[in-house]
């Protein structure tokens, strides 16, 4: 017998009798879906949100804010696509990656993104600094909601991100910008 | 056992204030912790609900992992099962010599520490850098991680100053936690560039969709997955939910018990491999089915690795997470691995004071304290225990199952504390460490109350 087969054997002897799911219904309470309340708990984590009128005002807003930037990257842009065929590990050069988000979580400040968006899915992890452009109308409560509207998934590989890559693994002493980018900021559309 | 619970304890406990340090740290954590439970009124509907996902998921273990598996299969990655730790060892080490690797990347997975992958695989030629902060510093140190999510909580930020000037360059006598990142975050980019093979653990696997969520703060299981050519992944049989929608009631739970974080930095969804990539998913026994057969402990699989236990446990913060001398440390650890070797965790179940603290925090609400206390009779019936333990619980029984014996008893020993004290303030007796013995009282509680009793019916009265 094979070890699939006799897993599988034993669990069927020794799983306990059958019981049925719970209902979700009103787990999400009261939780706002505003952007005050997204705001909040990004900015709790290190995060940086700024709204803006249209994606043409991006680049120059980043740039103001990290006068350093030598190579950047819009995910979207059809006309600078060559780094989509390059091999990922070039990408190691990126200081910022601007990328889509499709919705931001108000409870705890993060964002879906999927390889839809990124492209490359080592995109938002590998640059320096990230920022992610959400509409103002894509907050939503709370992880309920998200995976309500998310559905089944559309692409290989999804992401919640929620601040700067972080870690407190030294006396708990919390640092920004461990493995993944320094800094986040998310980009408000109207 | 010359190196059970109690002897590794107190030798931790040698350094007084390194102790209080420790005990301090992971009740900060356990703070963290509340004040995010507190600010979702939700809190219990939503353990009650993490509770009962999982007990379906034991319900229906089997259909679930074959739907689990189907799933994966579609999706394009390769499912591998593993019935022991052994055969998970010599299934990932297959991969990477098929693949020619001699090192890789890997993240944070307590299954692969249960498994003691590393030594093996370093046995074979291949050697693999940790790359979770706290797992890179363990491993540096050449010790076991002491927590499962704080690895290296045991550690002062000295002690890891010269650890990065000993193996990493950095200045000699910089303990900067800010410095001693960066230099960790320089030092395994390179890694991450160069290894073509990543392990991550797993801490959801979606029967429904045969996805895997793996939750990080710092970045490293998705910068080691996306950059390398080989992704394997590592789970025990019981990471198993149902659906996507209840990976809402999970994220929602894990963090804030964990950390005490709303969410964590990244909750990757692993579906299919990328374009031109490889997805191995081991899925893994190694005594989970037993333990799943023992009705009184089963609940245990229900575990999601968030360590709220740890954190809250008198005995795990004034202890350590090594002197639990096994892969999974505190009150979950303590029931986890009995089912493993009974005879070499006899002492686990006993490192509790039963106070219930870690049933309380559990976000999926399974009974710890009840069952480490189910655990100790199983280990006495079998006779597991130490003697002296075993004779000690059976003068115990003849004292406390008769009143009368009990009465006498403890007559006999307030009048030997009070005219004796050298007779307990000894170093013979075991509870006299670390402390003073109370004086004792002159009389019992119910002789006090036998006095007392028609007096307060009076006051109640009035």
């Amino acid at each position: 017998m094979s070890s699939r087969e006799k897993i599988l054997a034993a669990v069927k002897k020794n799983q306990p009798e059958e019981t049925g799911l719970p209902s979700l219904d009103g787990l999400s309470g009261a939780m706002p879906a505003t952007l005050e309340a997204f705001r909040k708990v990004l900015e709790g984590l290190g995060g940086v949100l700024c709204e803006v009128g249209n994606k043409s005002e991006v680049l120059p807003l980043l740039r103001e804010r990290y006068p350093d930037l030598k190579r950047v990257i819009v995910a979207e842009d059809a006309d600078q696509q060559d780094w989509v065929h390059e091999d990922p590990h070039a990408l190691e050069d990126v200081d910022m990656a601007v990328v889509n988000g499709q919705w931001g979580i108000a409870e705890n400040g993060s964002v879906w993104v999927t390889e839809q968006e990124i492209k490359i899915r080592v995109l938002p992890f590998i640059c320096q600094h990230l920022a992610i452009i959400l509409s103002r109308g894509n907050i939503l409560a709370t992880m309920h909601e998200a995976y309500e509207r998310i559905g089944a998934p559309q692409s290989g590989f999804g992401v919640f991100i929620a601040g700067p890559s972080k870690t407190a693994d030294i006396e708990q002493s919390l640092v920004l910008g461990a493995h993944g980018a320094r800094s986040l900021t998310v980009l408000i559309l109207p | 056992m010359s190196n059970d619970h109690a002897t590794l304890s107190q030798r931790f406990n040698e350094n007084e204030p390194r102790v209080d340090w420790h005990n301090e740290t992971l009740w900060w954590v356990r703070a963290k912790r509340d004040r995010q439970a507190w600010s979702i009124p939700e809190w219990e509907q939503l353990r009650e609900a993490a509770s009962a996902i999982k007990r379906n998921v034991l319900g229906n273990l089997d259909s679930y992992l074959q739907e689990f598996e189907a799933q994966a299969i579609s999706n394009g990655a390769v499912v591998h099962w593993a019935a022991d730790a052994a055969e998970h060892n010599d299934i990932v080490t297959g991969i990477l010599k098929k693949h020619n690797v001699q090192r890789m990347v890997k993240s944070k997975s307590m299954l692969t520490e249960e498994c003691h992958l590393n030594p093996h695989l370093e046995a074979n030629g291949i050697e693999v850098i940790d790359t979770d902060l706290g797992e890179r510093i363990v491993q540096l140190a050449k010790e076991p991680p002491s927590h499962i999510v704080l690895p290296c909580i045991h550690k002062k930020k000295g002690e890891i100053g010269e650890l990065f000037h000993e193996h990493l360059g950095t200045p000699a006598g910089n303990a900067d936690p800010q410095f001693l990142t960066e230099a960790a975050r320089q030092h395994l980019r390179k890694e991450f560039l160069q290894s073509r093979a990543a392990i991550t653990g797993v801490n959801f696997a979606v029967a429904e969709t045969g996805e895997m969520v793996v939750c990080t703060n710092e970045g490293n299981a998705d910068m080691g997955a996306h950059l390398a050519d080989v992704h394997i992944a590592c789970m025990g049989i019981e990471k198993i939910i149902p659906q996507r929608k209840h990976l809402g009631v999970f994220l929602r739970l894990l963090a804030r018990s964990a950390t005490g974080q709303p969410i964590t930095t990244y909750s990757s969804h692993f579906r299919k491999p990328a374009a031109g990539k490889e997805l191995h998913i081991v899925i893994v026994d190694n005594g989970r089915t037993q333990q799943l057969g023992r009705e009184d402990f089963r609940n245990s699989l229900k575990c999601i690795r968030c360590a709220a236990c740890m954190n809250t446990c008198p005995v795990y913060r004034r202890s350590g997470g090594h002197s639990y001398h096994t892969a999974v440390a505190g009150p979950i650890g303590s029931i986890l691995a009995p089912n493993l070797d009974m005879k070499h965790y006899a002492d686990l179940p006993f490192a509790s004071t039963l106070c219930g603290s870690c049933t309380n925090v559990c976000p999926v609400k399974i009974d710890i304290h009840q069952q480490l206390y189910k655990w100790r009779q199983v280990l006495v019936k079998e006779g597991y225990t130490t003697a002296s333990k075993t004779a000690g619980m059976k003068v115990m029984s003849a004292v406390l199952s008769k009143p009368g014996n009990y009465k006498r008893a403890g007559k006999m020993g307030r009048w030997v504390m009070r005219a004796f004290p050298g007779m307990v303030n000894n170093r013979f007796n075991p509870w006299y460490k670390q402390r003073e013995m109370p004086v004792a009282p002159k009389q019992s509680f119910s002789e006090w109350y036998a006095e007392n009793k028609n007096e307060d019916t009076e006051n109640k009265g009035s």
